[in-house]
């Protein structure tokens, strides 16, 4: 046996990816029901998802702190009783907040799905938000800001956003110990009524499920106008990018690594170039083996790990290459970030990288796919983003088909040095 | 109920098979019986930068990464006090790219100069990324030091200090893999959409041939039990005051083991646990609180840690965290409170079971304790616990002598 030569493999445009689709079911009131159904476990995973993120703030914080109290006390239990039964039966009830979506996530064993529902129905149609809680949270979330304030990566975080998209746009807007003192109880309470009704909420449903779940869902959101009908319109809001590029700032005199960050604004999802930048992103700094990580850490050990990555923005994305570098090699850094972007302007990829990519890329959405949690969670990004799955194919089809020279096309069109903010935060 | 089947090499390889034909994936996960514990006092963290090493090519594969991504993989591995990890995730129709990856490595490395001299670099900066370049990033160094004299869990993963790192010698990167990367020392688990009959052939063709090596039997000098309570102040440049208790704990295969974990879980797992709900919401002392372990293989330290409200004093801090483990002591705990962190171990466990690279991983974990099949008995070992274990485990647990403390104060 020769041990030098690799046995033969199945290439990866030769996979057939297909998308299992998803069951529709609509609740008496009107509510969307999407479900991803497998029997091999004993677990469920719910998702409830409202337009209340970020974006339709009328001041800094309000839709995170709305989303985060609903859960603090209902008109008839307390945090610690709502808590407590949820976390008898081993559930978990989660909840987030993004730029434009909030939600609400249960997971449990099948088994309790219908002691867990009347819980979560309590938390979604009954939140009281009490005096009491919202201290609470000011509290400890100031506590909390003020230790991450002392870590150049989440400092460097915040200001490249800013940069890139300006203080006042909600994907540029930070949080601070004043957005905090500003909240109030009727602050939250107005955000909620407006924004978690039964008009604006869709519900994903995964794995496992009680055979009357439909009644369920029904019994517990489908069968009143809860909240009242309230139209959310989403208008596009302009960005203010800064006009400076480069920043370097001191938070810690004595910190040893540097927080590096170098970005551009980019098309959304919608543009034709994005899915091509998807594939020429993953060549430049996606995966562990691309060009910045093959070589800043694997050739030059200047930090633990370096990515690029492509923002999923609705509006406008942004390209952003980050990493936490030695502080005496952080320019250094930057340097050879820039020498990576312009030999993908100047050199055609190589046939042999572009082929490894394309089979990377395939296998990591072939596992990526594996599960109903994580099918419904691609089904999700499309819905919520007003597209279907001929936007998946689509995708696949450019990572299987596009060639060297439309890289190459791509990188010259958004990789000039020039055109990137560039920061250090020490 | 996990499925699997179970063979060994000539060699002392030990593999496990976990079919499941709902996956087009495949996992193969490599786990060498070795980690931060075996190393030289002197030579610390170097188990970690040995796993990096890993990656710098074999004898026969210059590169590792690429063959396996032109085959649509993913890998990535991680050290522990306890053992080293490797794991594959890739299509099933190209496992055989796994098993010709991992077996040459097993093999032997390409033990090159230059992969040495870079992986130190990136190492330090790992370290300092998470252990200097962070408020609180200390912690670990200081309570390690402190709660342990004698047992190698004295010192973190990623090492003692810069230096040891920094001194690495090409010799002991290869002296270190002749003697615990050998398939004598290692536990081949695969999973996914593959058969026994194929995995069984592959392991001949590309490990069957690798020499055994020596076994490695392990003989580390064991904690002995603390007479006196220790306590460190920390003042340093961050935000908040901050209190680490730490108590040690039965090591992983006792029985005694489970009680601590559920005893952790009544305190800290989550919003509705006794101490976020007496200390974060009621008194407001805190504005986190957890309690935790690591589920160390050797006796480990069972961890109460949170950051003090702006204005508390410390000692009321301590106090009240004294006075909800006194409780504990005290009384009984309620039937229903221990049903509950019961109930919270099998959902867990049911959805740690979900992910197929997990359950690899567990089958080549519980193998190394010393029997896969214990990972199909873990949750009847929680439900045979009583409130009476529980009540006897935190007599021992929070005896003062057996307590670990750092007050690690904001400076200014």
């Amino acid at each position: 046996m020769n041990r030098s030569i690799p046995p033969a493999i199945k290439d990866a445009v030769e996979f057939d990816i297909s998308l299992k689709p998803y069951e529709k079911f609509t609740l008496d009131n009107g509510i969307p029901v999407y479900v991803v159904k497998s029997n091999e476990q004993d677990t469920l995973q719910l998702e409830m998802v409202f337009p209340a993120g970020t974006w339709y703030e009328n001041q800094s914080m309000q839709a995170q702190a709305t989303n985060f109290l609903m859960k603090t006390g209902t008109s008839k239990h307390t945090a610690l009783e709502i808590n407590e039964s949820i976390e008898y039966y081993g559930a978990y009830l989660n909840r987030n907040t993004y730029h434009e979506n909030a939600t609400y996530t249960l997971h449990c064993l099948t088994k309790h799905t219908d002691v867990l529902l009347p819980v979560m129905q309590e938390v979604i149609l009954d939140p009281v938000f009490p005096e009491e809680e919202l201290n609470i949270y000011k509290q400890n979330q100031k506590q909390k800001l003020a230790v991450n304030l002392q870590k150049c990566d989440f400092v460097a975080n915040r200001f490249i956003d800013q940069y890139l998209f300006g203080e006042f746009h909600p994907y540029g807007r930070v949080s601070s110990m004043m957005g905090y003192d500003a909240l109030q109880r009727e602050i939250l309470e107005g955000f909620y009524k407006k924004h978690y009704t039964y008009n604006n909420c869709k519900i994903f449903v995964a794995g496992n499920l009680p055979d009357n779940m439909i009644e369920l869902l029904n019994k517990y959101f489908g069968s009143s106008k809860w909240n009242g009908e309230s139209k959310i319109q989403r208008l596009d809001l302009p960005i203010q990018p800064a006009e400076e590029k480069k920043f370097r700032i001191f938070n810690d005199e004595n910190g040893v690594q540097g927080a590096v960050r170098i970005a551009r604004p980019f098309p959304n999802r919608y543009h034709p170039d994005f899915p091509k930048m998807l594939v020429l992103n993953t060549i430049f700094g996606g995966y562990f083996g691309s060009r910045l990580m093959s070589n800043i850490r694997e050739e030059k050990g200047y930090t633990y790990g370096i990515y690029s990555q492509l923002y999923n923005f609705r509006q406008v994305s942004a390209l952003n290459i980050q990493t936490e570098a030695g502080r005496d090699v952080c320019e250094a850094t930057i340097a050879e970030v820039y020498k990576e972007m312009e030999q993908l302007q100047n050199v055609p990829i190589p046939q042999e990288e572009l082929d490894l990519v394309r089979n990377y890329m395939i296998g990591s959405i072939l596992g990526d796919l594996d599960g109903a949690f994580q099918i419904i969670q691609r089904w999700k990004n499309l819905i919520l983003n007003d597209l279907d799955e001929n936007y998946f194919y689509n995708n696949i089809n450019i990572i299987k088909t596009i060639t060297a020279e439309e890289l190459q096309h791509v990188a010259k069109q958004y990789m000039s040095p020039a055109d990137f903010y560039e920061l250090v935060v020490i | 109920m996990i499925h699997y089947n179970k063979f060994t090499l000539a060699n002392g390889l030990r593999v496990i098979v976990h079919e499941d034909h709902t996956t087009p994936m495949a996992v193969l996960n490599v786990l060498y019986d070795v980690g931060a514990r075996d190393e030289n006092p002197e030579q610390t963290g170097f188990a970690h930068l040995f796993e990096h090493l890993m990656f710098g090519g074999s004898v026969n594969i210059p590169e590792y990464d690429e063959p396996l991504q032109m085959a649509g993989g993913e890998n990535n591995a991680y050290t522990t006090s306890d053992l080293t990890n490797y794991y594959i995730t890739l299509p099933a129709e190209n496992i055989e790219t796994a098993f010709w990856l991992e077996s040459d490595r097993m093999l032997s490395l390409a033990f090159s100069e230059k992969s040495l001299d870079v992986q130190r670099k990136v190492v330090c900066e790992e370290f300092k990324e998470h252990y200097i370049n962070k408020p609180y990033g200390d912690i670990w160094h200081k309570m390690r030091t402190l709660a342990y004299k004698t047992h190698p869990y004295r010192w973190m993963t990623i090492g003692k200090e810069l230096s040891h790192i920094e001194d690495a010698k090409l010799e002991d990167v290869k002296a270190f893999f002749f003697k615990y990367y050998r398939p004598v020392n290692a536990i081949l688990s695969v999973g996914g959409n593959v058969t026994t009959e194929q995995v069984k052939a592959l392991a001949e063709k590309w490990f069957g041939d690798i020499p055994s090596g020596e076994k490695y039997n392990r003989n580390l000098p064991q904690e002995p039990e603390q007479s006196e309570p220790h306590v460190l102040e920390i003042k340093s440049n961050v935000p908040l005051d901050a209190l680490y208790k730490c108590y040690h704990m039965q090591a992983r295969s006792d029985k005694r083991y489970y009680a601590a974990d559920l005893i952790s879980d009544i305190l800290g797992g989550g919003g509705a646990s006794r101490l976020h709900q007496v200390l974060v919401k009621e008194k407001k002392l805190f504005s986190n609180i957890e309690c935790y372990h690591f589920g160390s293989l050797d006796a480990g330290l069972l961890t109460i840690e949170g950051k003090l409200v702006k204005g508390v004093k410390m000692k009321d801090a301590e106090k009240a965290i004294q006075v909800e483990l006194e409780k504990l002591k005290a009384e009984i705990i309620p039937e229903r409170e221990l049903q509950k962190v019961k109930n919270r171990v099998e959902s867990l466990l049911a959805f740690e079971d979900m992910s197929l690279l997990n359950r690899a991983n567990n089958l080549a974990f519980y193998e190394l304790l010393g029997d896969a099949e214990m990972m199909n008995k873990e949750f009847s070992n929680y439900e045979n616990v009583t409130a009476e274990d529980l009540h006897r485990e935190a007599q021992v647990l929070f005896d003062d002598k057996n307590s670990n403390t750092i007050y690690y104060y904001a400076e200014n």
